[in-house]
């Protein structure tokens, strides 16, 4: 068993090196991680709170990403940040996908009534734009918090998943294989576990990081539009306040611009590892990338 | 077979509408906190008087005025009745002045502005895109690609932040935000419109920027196959000259599946504007919705909500019903 799975590890790491694209793209996502696990040990964290340092500074010695108005380090606030936003999008993209797996899988292996239901459900929840109801829900809660905001967010972000796995588990109830299960008398549960659930692994862990790449993106929106959590610094919090207090014009430029960077980066690292997983999934893609 | 597909699209698109409307409802409701306690609590802030009405007459008032004293079933049906009339009620900042009011003055500037930078997108794109899967096309296309299609991950607006900083604050080229000029009256002179023009680059541009590498990619996955068809072959055999294969043959063909998304992408404009209007102060639908949210506007946040969700079921629905038109093959 440790054998198999140190075998897979190597062929899995070989995959990755062969791959620029994944290899970009996880280096990208590692620097971000890393940033928010080393930096505090470089970095006095408790300066990411409003007034626990001069303001306005320009980048300094002592300061390598400058102050903003409110009297926090910036560079401070980005390492509170970032992990905050990470945290944010992955539980959001985790429970999205559960939930999209979980309905994807019962309305393509039950059919019928159910996936009319499910399918009518999913395709009329893919047409309203998130934001609309993450903004009347987070101006209806007064006080947001990363987790709450990140469980909003998942229950806008299961649909994709959700028409992605059905399309893929209605193909496989058809497959010689399962007929077989089903005839050798197999219950449903252990045929969705045992003999479905390993085929639509790869499809669902490509959609988790477009799941989380897609939450991240709805969460900052709502935290640039100053609705995010009040109590943590975010990231997209900090170029909120950036603008609200005319840090642009004000040639603050160490104000917004690192948020907007980490942010950059976060996204086009999210970008290549879901590429690179779509190419993995879906083979004919890799010729033309 | 014609009859059951339309009715059927028709029937999710009043679901979509009537779903958007009770979450619209609902989710106000389930927050704990009232709007009149909000309300009353700004005004105690203000200092304002009370001429001599206790609180409880103020809030009785209030709760008449808003039909809050009715049972909640009767609230609920009313509420839908009045959205589906687009009677979206009044705002709470700008009382008397009702919703919809301000939401018909603010939708030409977003439209404006978001409208024409998607067609161009689009156009921009789907050409690009066509001549990536092209084999005869020059070798400097596919230099760009990686480039389009990083920054089309980017959001747009943090995108439109650093060319703002850039283009109107250190080169100070263009204006740093708004639709027009203070100061300037909106007429329809050469003027007005050139200064509009001005002031619509950059928000423009970052939408261009980070959306054409979307119809790229897109334009280029159906080229490919498009470019496989047996018709194709037939073309290059005739002899016909490689433009006219290009134009007529190839990218005719594939456009169409683009033309769908693109109806859907103009349906999300009004959604999309949100971010990009606040970060350029421009006066559309998203700065209507940003300034409504900061003044605990309620009954607007819901009103543009609702709004947003509304043209996008509308473009769907369009789309639904021209696409058997476009491609006979699709009748289901």
């Amino acid at each position: 068993m440790i054998e198999t799975f140190g075998r897979r590890g190597k062929a899995a790491i070989r995959y990755i090196l062969r791959t620029p694209k994944l290899l970009l793209g996880l280096v990208l996502l590692a620097a971000l991680l890393a940033l928010g696990l080393v930096g505090p040990q470089f970095v006095d964290v408790e300066n990411a709170r409003p007034i626990s340092v001069p303001t306005n500074q320009a980048p300094s010695a002592e300061y390598p990403l400058g102050t903003d108005s409110g009297g926090r380090d910036v560079l401070a606030v980005i390492i509170v940040g970032t992990p905050q936003t990470l945290r944010m999008g992955l539980l959001a993209g985790v429970v999205g996908v559960l939930l999209g797996t979980s309905l994807g899988l019962i309305a393509g292996y039950f059919g019928g009534r159910i996936d009319m239901a499910i399918s009518t459900l999913t395709d009329t929840m893919l047409t309203i734009p998130p934001l609309a109801i993450l903004l009347v829900v987070a101006a209806s809660v007064r006080t947001m918090s990363v987790e709450n905001m990140a469980l909003i967010i998942a229950l806008l972000s299961w649909m994709f998943p959700a028409r992605t796995i059905r399309a893929q588990v209605l193909s496989l109830r058809e497959q010689p294989y399962v007929h077989m299960a089903r005839l050798a008398g197999l219950s449903d549960l252990r045929i969705i576990f045992e003999e479905i659930m390993p085929n639509i692994l790869p499809l669902a862990a490509a959609s988790f990081v477009g799941a989380t790449s897609g939450a991240i993106l709805a969460g900052i929106g709502l935290e640039v539009l100053g609705m995010g959590p009040q109590r943590t610094p975010t990231l997209g919090m900090t170029i909120y306040w950036a603008q609200l207090y005319s840090a642009l014009i004000r040639g603050l430029w160490w104000w917004w611009l690192p948020p907007i960077i980490v942010l950059i980066v976060l996204f086009v690292g999210l970008f290549l590892v879901s590429a690179a997983m779509d190419e993995f999934v879906n083979p004919r893609l890799r010729k033309t990338g | 077979m014609k009859h059951a597909y339309l009715i059927r699209r028709v029937v999710m698109f009043f679901v979509v509408v009537i779903l958007a409307a009770t979450l619209n409802f609902i989710i106000p409701r389930l927050a704990p906190g009232d709007p009149i306690g909000a309300v009353l609590e700004e005004l105690r802030a203000r200092g304002a008087s009370t001429g001599g009405d206790s609180e409880d007459e103020i809030v009785a008032a209030y709760r008449a005025r808003f039909g809050l004293d009715k049972p909640i079933h009767i609230q609920y049906f009313s509420f839908l009745a009045n959205t589906l009339r687009f009677d979206l009620g009044y705002s709470i900042s700008y009382y008397p002045q009702k919703v919809e009011a301000a939401l018909l003055r603010s939708l030409p500037w977003t439209v404006g502005l978001l409208a024409i930078s998607t067609v161009i997108s689009f156009a921009f794109g789907s050409f690009f895109g066509a001549l990536m899967a092209w084999p005869r096309a020059p070798a400097t296309v596919n230099r760009f690609v990686p480039f389009f299609m990083v920054l089309s991950a980017v959001p747009y607006y943090l995108l439109g932040l650093i060319l703002v900083y850039i283009f109107a604050f250190v080169l100070r080229w263009l204006p740093l935000g708004g639709a027009y000029s203070s100061g300037t009256v909106p007429e329809m002179d050469l003027d007005f419109i050139l200064d509009v023009i001005r002031h619509g680059m950059l928000p423009a541009l970052s939408i261009l920027l980070t959306s054409v590498g979307f119809w790229a990619l897109g334009m280029r996955g159906v080229m490919v196959t498009v470019l496989g068809e047996d018709y194709l072959t037939l073309a290059e055999a005739k002899g016909l000259p490689d433009r006219r294969i290009f134009f007529a043959y190839a990218m005719r063909n594939a456009l169409l599946p683009q033309v769908t998304s693109l109806a859907i992408a103009l349906g999300t404009v009004a959604s999309g504007s949100v971010l990009v209007e606040v970060i350029f102060n421009y006066p559309g639908v998203g700065w209507l919705l940003y300034n409504a949210l900061r003044s605990s506007d309620y009954y607007m946040v819901q009103g543009v909500a609702f709004f947003l969700i509304l043209t996008v079921a509308v473009s769907v629905l369009i789309v639904d019903v021209i696409y058997p038109l476009l491609d006979p093959r699709i009748e289901r």
